[in-house]
């Protein structure tokens, strides 16, 4: 994967990390071993969600079997363990994206959450009558409707920067749109649906010129670019565990702590207080005060072993062997005639969504799956990036480090399949 | 394989490609629109009617070739008919794509060409592209401006 803002920090190639081994790095994955229809599983649906190493599986059960309690509550022995690994996931999540501080991680459910934590906290406290929200027209339903919902309270603006015909942010445009009455800019790393790997440094240089905070949406980057919050610059950075090849129903927010520590909380209950009387309720600090209630401990363990497992990797062979695939894919898809690929950026992660004639994605999903290949078909929660292209629906294959190019050359044979049905 | 060829007959294939009732009715009595959210699955029909049997029926919209299909075979299927006689065939339809595989087979010998969906009930994700054009139909029979979503 080539990308402007997040390659350069290079881990070493060699040294003790074993060389890139597609077929050893599959062997990891027990969800990959096994025939869907009678065919082998092809699993091409990893923006969607991602398949799990048996490390996260194992790190998740190992947390019930054998120090699970609940956490930052009781003096026992098992109450202490889950705490201290709780708290380690954490900070491997802190290290994963390079944050400055552990309490600048706050533990969401997903990405979604952690977007709509920093709406409904620090967007309600900044965002008033009259001032605007900038986002883009590629963003996930996820960072457009919390913010949506925001601006209806409020009386506030949606204003959203438009997007060129290979799918990527006009940059001009963009800072054209950052006004004065900008409150927060909300924008994705990468596109879920079309791939494009968004020159976030930049967008948040322009932003911060003109005191403009950014939130970036991580959720499709951080499987496949290393992130580094500091380096970007960016206040706030959602990402989930899922597609991380962790557990669902966890995932991490970034804010610089000087936001959080003056950010209200998002819900109020259990762990988030420092005290309470009927009176008056004293707030935790960060990150307790945004994690209300009992969290999910043993996924967030999960998390920061899944993390773990990818960073033992050489991120830059999984790079380069992701963006061969994507490379692949492309060339491959674009021989076969009436394909059209919808996400032509130059800078793009391993995503290619795709028409077939007049074909429906559904019946090119339902025609793939009986062949073993699982893709996502539909309007990949962004219904703004299909109506800016005009499609009601596209096929989207995404690739993950564990897929191969025989995966690929099934898929074009699925492709092929479509078109003989449908000729 | 051969659930794919059950599920994607000539029958089905044809009339996805040339859909036939397919437009508007400026003249409408009854309209109603449906769609499934999941697929972006989006139709509106158009009818009129002399009396409770409708006289004329056209669709418009777009979809999944099952989605469009069944929507250009109901179409041909249901004109001429009464309000009970299409309810009945509603019924028939839904036990054809759900029901007891035995009981479907019985089901319905008024069915006709609607037969050729019964492939579908191989692929439960799709059922709601069969049946889409059949609730939005229930739904313009029941009110005169209606809208259906199958989530």
């Amino acid at each position: 994967m080539t990308t402007l803002e997040s390659s350069n920090k290079s881990r070493p190639a060699t040294g003790d990390r074993p060389p890139f081994d597609v077929v050893r790095i599959r062997a990891d994955f027990p969800a990959l071993d096994q025939t869907v229809h009678g065919k082998p599983l092809a699993y091409l649906d990893n923006a969607a969600s991602a398949q799990k190493p048996q490390a996260a599986l194992d790190a998740e059960a190992e947390c019930y079997r054998r120090f699970y309690s609940n956490v930052h509550r009781g003096v026992h022995y098992l109450s202490e363990k889950a705490t201290d690994a709780y708290e380690e996931a954490r900070r491997k999540v802190q290290r994963f994206v390079n944050a400055a501080r552990e309490e600048e991680m706050v533990f969401v459910r997903g990405t979604t959450e952690g977007i709509n934590l920093v709406a409904s906290t620090y967007g309600k406290q900044h965002v008033g009558a009259g001032d605007e929200v900038l986002i883009t027209t590629m963003e996930h339903h996820s960072n457009i409707v919390p913010w949506q919902l925001l601006c209806e309270e409020k009386g506030a603006r949606l204003v959203v920067a438009p997007i060129n015909e290979r799918g990527e942010v006009i940059v001009e445009e963009y800072e054209k749109l950052l006004s004065e009455r900008t409150r927060i800019v909300a924008v994705t790393h990468v596109s879920n649906a079309l791939g494009t790997i968004n020159p976030v440094a930049e967008m948040i240089g322009m932003a911060h010129a003109r005191g403009v905070p950014v939130l970036i949406d991580g959720a499709q980057a951080v499987p496949h670019l290393e992130v580094d919050v500091q380096e970007l610059g960016c206040d706030f950075y959602a990402f989930s565990s899922h597609k991380l090849f962790g557990p669902t129903g966890v995932g991490a927010l970034y804010g610089r702590l000087d936001l959080f520590a003056d950010m209200p909380p998002y819900q109020g209950g259990g762990e988030m207080i420092r005290s309470v009387t009927f009176e008056k309720t004293e707030f935790s600090p960060p990150p307790a005060r945004f994690e209300a209630g009992t969290p999910d401990i043993a996924g967030a363990i999960g998390m920061g072993a899944a993390i773990d497992y990818l960073q033992a990797l050489d991120m830059n062979a999984v790079a380069a062997h992701e963006h061969d695939l994507l490379d692949y894919a492309t060339r491959a898809l674009e021989a076969v005639p009436e394909v059209r690929i919808i996400g032509t950026a130059a800078n793009k992660a391993s995503v290619i969504s795709f028409v077939i004639g007049d074909v429906h994605a559904h019946d090119v999903g339902t025609i793939l799956d009986r062949e073993g290949v699982a893709v996502r078909a539909g309007h990949h929660c962004a219904q703004p990036v299909m109506d800016r292209f005009g499609v009601p629906a596209t096929t989207r294959a995404s690739f993950a480090l564990y897929n191969t190019r025989e995966e690929v050359d099934r898929l074009v044979a699925g492709v092929e399949r479509v078109k003989e049905l449908f000729g | 394989m051969s659930e794919l060829m059950d599920l994607y007959q000539e029958v089905i294939l044809d009339h996805n490609k040339k859909p036939r009732n397919r437009g508007t009715l400026e003249d409408a009595d009854h309209e109603a629109k449906g769609d499934n959210p999941l697929c972006g699955d989006q139709l509106t029909l158009y009818l009129k009617m002399d009396g409770d049997r409708v006289t004329e029926i056209r669709f418009e919209g777009r979809g999944c070739a099952i989605s469009v299909a069944s929507a250009s075979l109901m179409t041909e299927t249901i004109t001429g008919k009464s309000q009970s006689e299409i309810a009945a065939l509603y019924e028939s339809f839904h036990e054809l794509l759900t029901g007891d595989p035995s009981v479907a087979a019985e089901a319905g010998a008024e069915l006709g060409k609607l037969r050729v969906f019964e492939g579908v009930r191989e692929f439960p994700v799709r059922v709601k592209c069969a049946t889409l054009a059949w609730h939005t139909l229930m739904a313009a029979l029941e009110g005169e401006d209606a809208s259906v979503t199958t989530e």
